[in-house]
């Protein structure tokens, strides 16, 4: 009977020891991605630090901005980065919420993939170019068409007519929101594509089986089951949105001030960073622009990591019905 | 109206507007083309390859800045790559479902989305304030650090691809996981893996954020990686919000290059995935 030979002791070594090599090489990589969420962490607290403690907690309540003065104040760039974020988020869900549907339920198998994948590519087109087209192209298309309509119908209201008074800008906070919009409606709909796919269809059959129309299986049927990957999708937006820096900085026109108006320009935390960080000078200011930085990683981290959450929920459901 | 009338007829408005929807999208994805082309095509000249940014009033080209933006998103993946790639395997392969692997992938997942301008923020801290200036190499580093979780994600998940009998086949052989996967999961996950590399190119090389204070700009010619570099997107915001007629030309003409580049790098990826796609299905 012939044995198999055995393998020299040396090379077996040889084997275990290269084992050893690669699989530490990917355990320090693995770690890597760890380090590099703290090291950022690390590196903003510690940044931020001077002026935290030289303005205390004041820097999130001040309004003022004054390089001359060497007095900052947060409130402003917050109070921006929330409300174009959350006018983007006004705008894109329901386009997002269509897109998702004609591609899930309405369109016909041939156009599937070409209009998703125009979508995607959507998302694709970097935010440089959103911002010199949002400059050129849109903000004067708001300011000629959109705004004056705006004002003279929505400006007299009550409540709400706070909001669309003033001069037509064309660049302010609503374009930016508008141009945000855009941003992130390739990634609600992507999500929400996906989500939606995961329903089953023996479900969506028993709806149309009890003779409900397109229409009422997806509001009855697909959109409940999918509630929470449809809100972590729109929180990845919202997350998305917050921490959009360049196309924001074209559009917003940069002015550290709170005003009631959308129309009027404003300023976000990525913005004012993009803007002045390069060309700061004295350590508070700068401390003070990477404080902002450090406050605009605490909003998006919880932000994404609760939409990250919501979906990883998602995904474990998805693979356990497999 | 009769009941059955009003539910079709809700029907046909709700599907309407999603079919108006989709059309919206897609209507900016074209205004948006339509733009670049339009402003972009008449300064493609040849002189927009041979010649350095000009001053304010003279003409020139983008040659200074397309090289930047070449060696700067070469080195961010040539860095950014390799550690994605291992930690993808990582998790793939050797973490799998432990505790640290969900917490890495879950950090991952948020780098992955985080604003590219901490990202920029944290280079200046780590590189730039020490090394007392700007420079390529911090851009490459900022550039590879936003690469990283973009490979992770997609080595990771085409890993899983592979079938988990061919792992077994392999380590009934008696092979050590590393030779498995080198020899048997990489070569079968290979069109996937250089689909997540497309990726992660067409995601750095539009970057601007974190270059305008690493990298920052440079109006002259310049492969000295120690010193700041000039790269098309900061060309392009500085272009752009010039009040010179030459330097906004160039602007367009740049932004029209860098786009046209990515949805080529964003299209040649899909490609390979459905073809791949396609391959796992016969």
């Amino acid at each position: 009977m012939n044995s198999v030979p055995a393998i020299a002791p040396a090379q077996a070594a040889g084997q275990r020891l290269r084992e050893r090599v690669f699989r530490g090489a990917t355990f320090a990589a693995a770690l890597l991605v760890l380090l590099l969420l703290g090291g950022v962490a690390v590196s903003l607290a510690v940044g931020s630090w001077p002026a935290f403690s030289h303005f205390k907690l004041a820097f999130l309540t001040r309004e003022i901005w004054n390089p001359v003065t060497d007095e900052y104040g947060a409130l402003a760039p917050i109070f921006g980065t929330l409300v174009t974020s959350l006018l983007a988020l006004l705008l894109a869900i329901p386009v997002s919420l269509g897109i998702a549907i004609f591609l899930t339920e309405l369109a016909p198998t041939w156009l599937k993939r070409p209009v998703g994948t125009a979508i995607e590519l959507l998302a694709a087109v970097p935010s440089i170019i959103f911002g010199i087209w949002g400059l050129f192209v849109l903000a004067p298309v708001l300011q000629r068409h959109v705004q004056p309509w705006l004002i003279e119908v929505l400006g007299p209201l009550p409540l709400i007519g706070k909001l669309f008074q003033g001069p037509p800008f064309g660049i302010g906070v609503l374009s930016a929101g508008f141009v945000l919009a855009i941003m992130v409606i390739p990634f609600v709909s992507a999500v929400m594509r996906d989500v939606f796919e995961t329903v089953p269809d023996v479900l969506k059959e028993s709806g149309y089986g009890l003779g409900a129309t397109t229409w009422e299986v997806i509001w009855q049927v697909v959109v409940p089951y999918s509630r929470t990957g449809m809100i972590g999708g729109i929180m990845l937006g919202l997350g998305r949105a917050l921490g959009e820096t360049m196309a924001v900085t074209f559009v917003i026109g940069n002015a550290h001030r709170i005003g009631s108006s959308l129309l009027a320009p404003g300023t976000t935390i990525s913005a004012s960073i993009a803007n002045e960080f390069a060309e700061a000078v004295g350590d508070l200011y700068t401390s003070s622009l990477i404080a902002l930085g450090a406050l605009l990683f605490l909003i998006t981290f919880t932000v994404i990591a609760a939409a990250r959450f919501m979906l990883m929920r998602l995904d474990r459901r998805a693979l356990s019905s497999v | 109206m009769s009941r059955r009338a009003l539910r079709t007829f809700y029907n046909l408005l709700a599907l309407s507007l999603s079919g108006l929807a989709t059309a919206i999208g897609l209507f900016f994805l074209g205004a948006i083309l339509w733009t670049l082309i339009k402003n972009g095509i008449g300064g493609m000249s040849l002189n927009v390859f041979t010649q350095m940014t000009p001053p304010p009033g003279s003409s020139g080209g983008l040659l200074n800045a397309i090289y930047g933006s070449v060696v700067m998103t070469l080195i961010g993946i040539l860095i950014g790559g390799p550690v994605g790639m291992l930690a993808g395997t990582y998790l793939a392969e050797y973490g799998r479902t432990s505790r640290l692997s969900m917490v890495i992938r879950f950090v991952n997942d948020v780098l992955l989305s985080a604003p590219s301008i901490i990202i920029g923020l944290f280079v200046y801290e780590l590189l730039v304030v020490r090394m007392g200036h700007f420079s390529a190499i911090a851009g490459a580093v900022s550039l590879a650090i936003i690469a990283i979780p973009v490979t992770v994600r997609t080595t990771e998940d085409m890993l899983n691809l592979v079938p988990q009998g061919m792992k077994d086949a392999s380590t009934a052989m008696g092979a050590y996981p590393w030779r498995t996967i080198t020899s048997v999961v990489y070569p079968a996950a290979r069109s996937g893996i250089v689909t997540g590399l497309l990726l992660a190119i067409a995601r750095i090389s539009g970057e601007t954020a974190p270059l305008l204070f690493t990298a920052l700009n440079n109006q002259f010619w310049s492969s000295n990686l120690g010193a700041p570099m000039a790269n098309l997107p900061v060309v392009i915001f500085q272009f752009a919000l010039s009040p010179y007629p030459n330097w906004q030309q160039l602007a367009w003409s740049g932004a029209l290059l860098i786009t046209l580049t990515i949805l080529v790098l964003s299209v040649a990826a899909r490609l390979v995935v459905s073809s791949l796609a396609q391959g796992g299905k016969r």
